[in-house]
């Protein structure tokens, strides 16, 4: 199997916290990779490393064959100009309408005339259903529609891979329903490489193809769908059973907890 | 403490470092200033403070006139009210005034622009865009501060000058014929275009402050709301130091 993106020995920390402990996986390529886990388990700071926001205090990256963490801004640039990322909440720029929010990367990165630029625009809102929203404000738009418009955003320069951070986070289960097909078509017609970041386990079901599962900063399991579902680890167990993971104190450790010492 | 102040330098010499460089040197390398950004920030902190700065400075204007001509008439010297309000302006008062307004209005606007664009995402999806921020954000409000401050400077000038003149000749009873030749007479190109350097300045400090705040908001509207505080306590406080600063400067050197 061809890998989009190789990562070894990846750790960071902040302060004196090791925030990722040393991962090492492959996501690859054509594929719908899901990284999975709970709040705070490390997975959107994995991201953002992933995206080149953060530089790992050790371990190397590559995308697509370049090694990421050496590279400078201008190098990283052209590794940009290939990927594609949503953000939590879509991360339109609040003073432009949705079509120069489309065209933005377009403007920015090549000299196409404008006419062309309006068709390229359309047919990228009109790919993920925003036909005819062209001159709305991100404020005019709801949840679901602005992270379409921030997909058909990530969509502008035809990336290879896409990175979605958190994308059914805050939506009902219908529109979750409709993104998560978007993200299927995206796969089959495109043949992107696709990274969802999220603990939305219905939307897993759905579009996961590989599944990587970080637990407080390491890899807890890696592999497919049946094979998650076929674990018997029992954090992995209490993730996919909704299990809390609170634990039962005994009187007395609970005075010393309320006594504050 | 010793920590956090390191850094607070590192990452305020990485925002001028790369201000000037995206506003100056990378033009030249093919990645021009966005032209329109620059024309609408233009507007914002300069076309839409005129008012502002006119009303200011005439009332400013007045005042001098009075305080001075509550000291001069005590020695019979009453027409040289018109050197002490033609230089004190041009000299001192409306570039400081100017910068003490500017950073009111767009010093805090920018800092509220971009922090809330950093608590939004919206700053990381720009740098994963391939759009270097400080090009995108900073550079065009640099370039519109660097014009508008000492164009906002000018008009103050004529316009205190004027509320001067205004209460010189009615209330005090100066000729206006007489007032018009001793500040012609008083005023050197040089008090005017000192003014105007140190407006130059004052606009560079205002888009640096702003922007340094703004880039440092990390969490949410909360943090938004502090830094945009901080960002106008911040640029007046080193507008006053500049002005020390270029004072001085001229005072020994012109």
């Amino acid at each position: 199997m061809e890998h989009a993106i190789e990562v070894s020995g990846l750790r960071t920390r902040y302060g004196d916290r090791e925030v990722l402990k040393g991962l090492t996986f492959s996501i690859p390529k054509g594929k719908t990779t899901v990284i999975l886990g709970g709040s705070g388990c490390g997975k959107s700071t994995l991201l953002k490393h992933l995206i080149g926001l953060l530089k790992p205090s050790e371990g190397s990256i590559s995308i697509n064959g370049r090694e990421i963490t050496t590279l400078t801004e201008p190098e990283m640039d052209t590794v940009r100009g290939r990927m594609g990322v949503l953000f939590q909440g879509a991360a339109l720029l609040n003073s432009m309408t949705i079509a120069d929010n489309v065209a933005l990367p377009i403007r920015e990165h090549t000299k196409i005339n404008e006419s062309t630029l309006q068709i390229m625009v359309r047919m990228k809102l009109d790919l993920v259903g925003l036909s005819g929203f062209d001159h709305f404000f991100p404020s005019q738009l709801s949840g679901g529609m602005k992270k379409r418009a921030g997909i058909a955003r990530a969509l502008a320069l035809d990336p290879e891979t896409l990175f979605f951070d958190e994308p059914s986070a805050g939506l009902d289960p219908v529109t979750a329903a409709g993104l998560d097909e978007l993200i299927f078509k995206l796969r089959d017609v495109f043949r992107m490489t696709i990274v969802v970041v999220t603990h939305e386990l219905p939307s897993v079901f759905t579009i996961a193809d590989h599944i990587i599962m970080l637990d407080k900063g390491d890899i807890l399991f890696a592999g497919t769908l049946e094979g998650l579902r076929a674990s018997d680890h029992p954090r992995i167990r209490m993730f996919l059973e909704r299990k809390s993971e609170q634990e039962i104190y005994s009187p007395d450790d609970y005075f010393r907890v309320i006594a504050g010492d | 403490m010793a920590f956090t102040l390191r850094k607070d330098i590192a990452d305020a010499s990485r925002i001028i470092n790369n201000t000037f460089y995206w506003t100056f040197i990378s033009p030249f390398r093919g990645k021009p200033v966005r032209v329109r950004a620059t024309v609408s920030e233009m507007v914002k902190a300069g076309y839409n403070s005129v008012p502002i700065v006119a009303v200011i400075s005439f009332f400013v204007g007045i005042i001098l006139a009075l305080q001075a001509a509550y000291q001069l008439k005590r020695v019979g010297a009453l027409i040289y009210v018109a050197n002490l309000v033609g230089v004190s302006l041009t000299r001192e008062l409306s570039p400081i005034l100017t910068a003490i307004i500017v950073s009111g209005r767009s010093g805090s606007a920018f800092a509220a622009e971009i922090g809330s664009m950093k608590a939004a995402e919206e700053v990381d999806a720009l740098v994963t865009m391939g759009i270097n921020p400080i090009r995108f954000l900073v550079s065009p409000k640099l370039i519109a501060l660097m014009v508008m401050v000492p164009a906002l400077t000018m008009l103050s000038d004529v316009i205190g000058i004027s509320g001067g003149f205004l209460l010189s000749v009615s209330v005090l009873d100066i000729h206006p014929y007489n007032y018009y030749q001793q500040s012609i007479n008083a005023l050197l190109v040089k008090d005017v275009f000192t003014g105007l350097i140190k407006a130059w300045a004052f606009g560079i400090v205002i888009t640096i402050v702003g922007a340094y705040q703004g880039f440092k908001v990390e969490g949410g509207a909360e943090e938004v709301g502090r830094r945009t505080t901080s960002s106008v306590v911040a640029s007046i406080f080193l507008v006053i130091i500049f002005d020390l600063f270029f004072t001085m400067l001229f005072y020994y050197f012109t």
